[in-house]
């Protein structure tokens, strides 16, 4: 679905007068490669250059060296330009300052409107997409009387309604409370699996990335960690080094082993951890062991369905 | 002596079809020297009610003391309570404008009425106690990364020599490390200048480890005000409110489930590594 | 601080007018504001006071909500009326130190605060029924004809939709600011009008910087989406005359032959 290779932003320092004064390199040689339908995080602490990354792939900014594909589409070729841009959508960081319409189904119909979608067809998306990330009841709402997690559903909404291939979420849930952030992810994980929607998820909550296929931790303008979710928080102390959290239940495993406990490196749920302390057939009402481990990941995976609005 | 609030209502639009009650009948004591966090989900009233507190927002019904005066009376000087009482709003580096990081901090000074001299010394006062490179006090705000400009704009508050200090989600939109640091930074502004802290969150994680009493608001009301431990023995109603308590606290409810004799008190991964080692022989690891 | 204004902001529910063609409502109110210069006796006055009660009834807006957007303006009315009432010369019939008050002023004044009064409220008739986002629809139509002419009509109606959509956000904006500098003892009621000017400076500088923030990311945000002007987009609600839409132009205009015999025959 995407692959970059050797990619290098310098970005352009200006003096007062507005001449080149030097360059800021903010991404230094990445090389990344994402199947279709994968749901991927990027971590990374402020200024890692994550979000320089993500404006890659919808082609918002254009490599140095190096070059990025997007479905086969190299972002560089300006013919390119605006098939790339439907196919990979973009979710930014702000939610007030993505919404162009004051209504909401109007927010939702400006992209395809772009594109020149038929009027019945924008109808038909706009309803579609609306309803997949819950927010069909909200349609005449103006996009001021939304709660910060409702806004960004709109935006998601308006990317699903362009039928993008890979939606690219720079850091949505930076600016939400804990049940804004919730209703976000949901709806992003809920569209990667019910369509198949490759998702590329950039933040700097960790508790976020736990569910993802795999996690990629730039740091410096490069890839310094990847792998699973349990690969990558099972590194407590190079994790800390990259001035980034682990899950706290991951945190208090590692603690104990610190403290001589011989429990597995890679917990990541409180189930884990009370099976790796308790033994899995400790818990009278538990199943039997091996179902259980099991059960306790995918619980966590599905949980999020459950409670979809 | 401290803030006395003694059964406050605030309506916005009072009178009209879109009347909100932002706070209902709320009365609590902030005394001098305490650590507080005060929790709620947004529009819970939080926000009105620290607005409330140094006389930003004047409240519908009800009475609020400061040092024993009420703060609507007509005597009461509130100048001097917006010294006293400082609030950090949310994204408080959206507030800077100066040419300058110093010259932004005495701005506060300056409104106070003091000399030159007098406020830039309180500025590179409050400049260190921010922690704020001296290489940086002649840069323009707007140069400054994220983390720094959060801290100039805590700075600008802090000059005033407030005796109450009020953070307003100061975490907001910062990663790990940035929140880390600034959370540090407040705790150790409250151990060296002896004043009392209200930080406004809505992660309990935040909050947990530093606070010396939690205050808990939800529909303009304030339902728990308490010790750390004590309010998050109330998980089953603080999720009804679409809060939760720290994530430790969960491990340590499921663990005890489980049948392993713990405590739920436990706040920090500290505490509760501690917790569990102490019950070493009940494990089977 | 903000909240007071609700003069001409969309009011959602379901009417006739609501449901009329933009268009319509569009030059409805372009219609009503000639007339109400065109009528010039109190026979007029009453005709278009009756045409605007029947649409105020029609708009099924809660006559309150009207009124109290009023407020805001009636400042700007008193200031018009004292300056019709006391500067008009003519025959004098009330003198007080040096004011004077003539019967021409007078009836000047009157007609004057009718006219502003009727001119106000039948604007805000339509901004009331009308989306912005609807309004600039309708303006973008009726301009075509001027695209021939190389005025860029999409990006003006475009600029001015998204102007609207952030007024609400940069008001929120201006208060919180504003409440900030205030918690660190910034003055904006000071009397004096240079220390006033000055005093300013804390809120205007975020603001506007805010403000070039948020154009930033909505700019890349609206490429993002692939937005390149008005070329090839298609419209998720095109602009299509109904028979309501015929109906009321057919009113609009018995109306403007009754303003115009009303000048004719009183």
């Amino acid at each position: 679905m995407i692959k970059i290779e050797k990619l290098i932003h310098d970005y352009i320092q200006r003096d007062d007068e507005g001449n080149a004064a030097g360059t800021f390199r903010a991404i230094g040689g990445v090389d990344l490669d994402v199947s279709p339908g994968q749901f991927i995080a990027v971590l990374g602490h402020n200024g890692s250059g994550k979000s320089t990354l993500a404006k890659h792939l919808n082609a918002l900014l254009f490599p140095t060296e190096g070059t990025v594909w997007v479905d086969g589409m190299d972002t560089k070729d300006e013919k390119n330009l605006w098939e790339i841009r439907r196919e990979a959508g973009m979710v930014f960081q702000n939610p007030d300052n993505q919404i162009i319409a004051q209504v909401v189904e109007e927010d939702v119909g400006f992209g395809p409107e772009n594109i020149g979608v038929p009027t019945e067809e924008i109808w038909k998306r706009v309803e579609e997409s609306l309803k997949a990330v819950g927010m069909w009841v909200h349609r005449k709402k103006s996009p001021n009387r939304l709660s910060g997690g409702q806004k960004q559903r709109v935006s998601i909404a308006g990317v699903i309604a362009m039928q993008p291939k890979c939606i690219v979420l720079d850091e949505p849930t930076a600016m939400l409370d804990p049940n804004g952030r919730k209703e976000v992810i949901n709806a992003a994980m809920q569209l990667n699996r019910t369509k198949g929607i490759t998702i590329i998820l950039i933040t700097h909550y960790m508790e976020e990335a736990i569910n993802a296929d795999q996690v990629f931790v730039m740091d410096r303008g490069k890839i310094a960690m990847q792998g699973t979710p349990r690969e990558i928080f099972a590194q407590v102390e190079r994790m800390k080094e990259l001035q980034l959290d682990v899950p706290q239940v991951t945190l208090l495993a590692y603690e104990l082993r610190k403290k001589g406990l011989n429990i597995p490196v890679s917990i990541l749920t409180k189930e884990e951890l009370a099976d790796a302390l308790m033994g899995p057939a400790a818990a009278s009402e538990s199943e039997g062991s091996a179902e259980d481990d099991k059960a306790a990941q995918s619980e966590e995976k599905e949980a999020p369905h459950g409670n979809q609005g | 002596m401290g803030i006395k609030v003694d059964d406050i209502s605030f309506l916005y639009e009072r009178g009209t079809a879109m009347q909100v009650t932002a706070l209902d009948h709320v009365s609590a004591e902030i005394p001098d020297n305490q650590f507080i966090g005060l929790i709620g989900h947004t529009g819970s009233g939080k926000s009105t009610f620290v607005q409330t507190l140094n006389g930003l927002l004047k409240v519908t019904s009800g009475h609020i003391y400061y040092n024993g005066e009420d703060i609507d009376g007509d005597k009461f000087d509130k100048k001097k309570l917006r010294s006293d009482v400082g609030l950090v709003f949310q994204y408080p580096e959206h507030q800077l404008f100066e040419v300058d990081v110093i010259s932004d901090v005495m701005f506060g000074p300056r409104n106070l009425g003091l000399s030159d001299a007098e406020a830039k010394k309180r500025a590179l006062e409050a400049l260190e106690s921010v922690r704020m490179p001296k290489s940086l006090y002649k840069s323009s705000p707007f140069d400054l990364s994220g983390g720094q400009k959060r801290r100039a704009a805590i700075a600008g508050v802090l000059a005033m020599r407030p005796k109450i200090l009020i953070l307003d989600e100061p975490t907001a939109g910062l990663d790990p490390k940035g929140r880390d640091e600034i959370l540090g930074l407040i705790a150790g502004m409250k151990k060296e200048l002896n004043m009392t802290i209200i930080l406004v969150s809505h992660s309990m994680d935040d909050v947990a480890r530093y606070v010396d009493r939690i205050m808990v608001m939800g529909g303009g009301k304030l339902l728990y005000d308490d010790e750390p431990v004590k309010v998050f023995r109330h998980v089953t109603e603080l999720e009804e409110l679409g809060l939760a308590a720290p994530q430790i606290t969960y491990i340590m409810k499921l663990l005890k489930e489980r049948g392993l004799d713990v405590s739920s008190d436990a706040l920090t991964v500290e505490e509760a590594a501690a917790e569990i080692m102490a019950h070493r022989r009940e494990l089977h690891v | 601080m903000f909240d007071s204004i609700t003069l001409g902001q969309y009011y959602q529910t379901d009417s006739v007018l609501h449901r009329l063609d933009p268009r319509v409502k569009l030059v409805g109110t372009f219609v009503y504001l000639i007339s109400l210069f065109v009528v010039d006796s109190y026979v007029g006055y009453i005709v278009a006071a009756l045409f605007l009660a029947a649409m105020i009834f029609l708009s099924n807006v809660p006559f309150r909500y009207i009124v109290r957007g009023m407020k805001t303006i009636v400042f700007l009315l008193l200031i018009t009326v004292c300056f019709n009432l006391f500067l008009t010369p003519g025959e004098v019939i009330w003198q007080a130190w040096i004011f004077k008050i003539t019967k021409e002023g007078l009836t000047f004044a009157i007609k004057m605060a009718v006219r502003l009064s009727l001119l106000i409220l039948g604007s805000s008739i339509m901004t009331l029924t009308t989306t912005p986002t609807q309004l600039t629809d309708a303006l973008e139509s009726l301009l075509r004809p001027l695209k021939k002419l190389h005025v860029p009509v999409h990006e003006i109606s475009m600029m001015m939709s998204i102007a609207l959509r952030f007024i609400p956000i940069l008001m929120e904006e201006t208060d919180k600011i504003m409440k900030a500098q205030i918690a660190r003892g910034a003055d904006f009621e000071s009397k004096n009008l240079i220390k006033k000017i000055k005093s300013m400076v804390p809120l205007l500088v975020p603001l506007f910087i805010s403000a070039f923030r948020r154009a930033n990311d909505l700019a890349m945000a609206m490429e993002a989406r692939c937005y390149r002007g008005g070329e090839g987009r298609t419209k998720m609600k095109p602009l299509v005359y109904k028979a309501n839409d015929r109906i009321a132009y057919l009113v609009l205009l018995a109306f403007a032959v009754v303003c115009i015999l009303t000048r004719i025959y009183f």
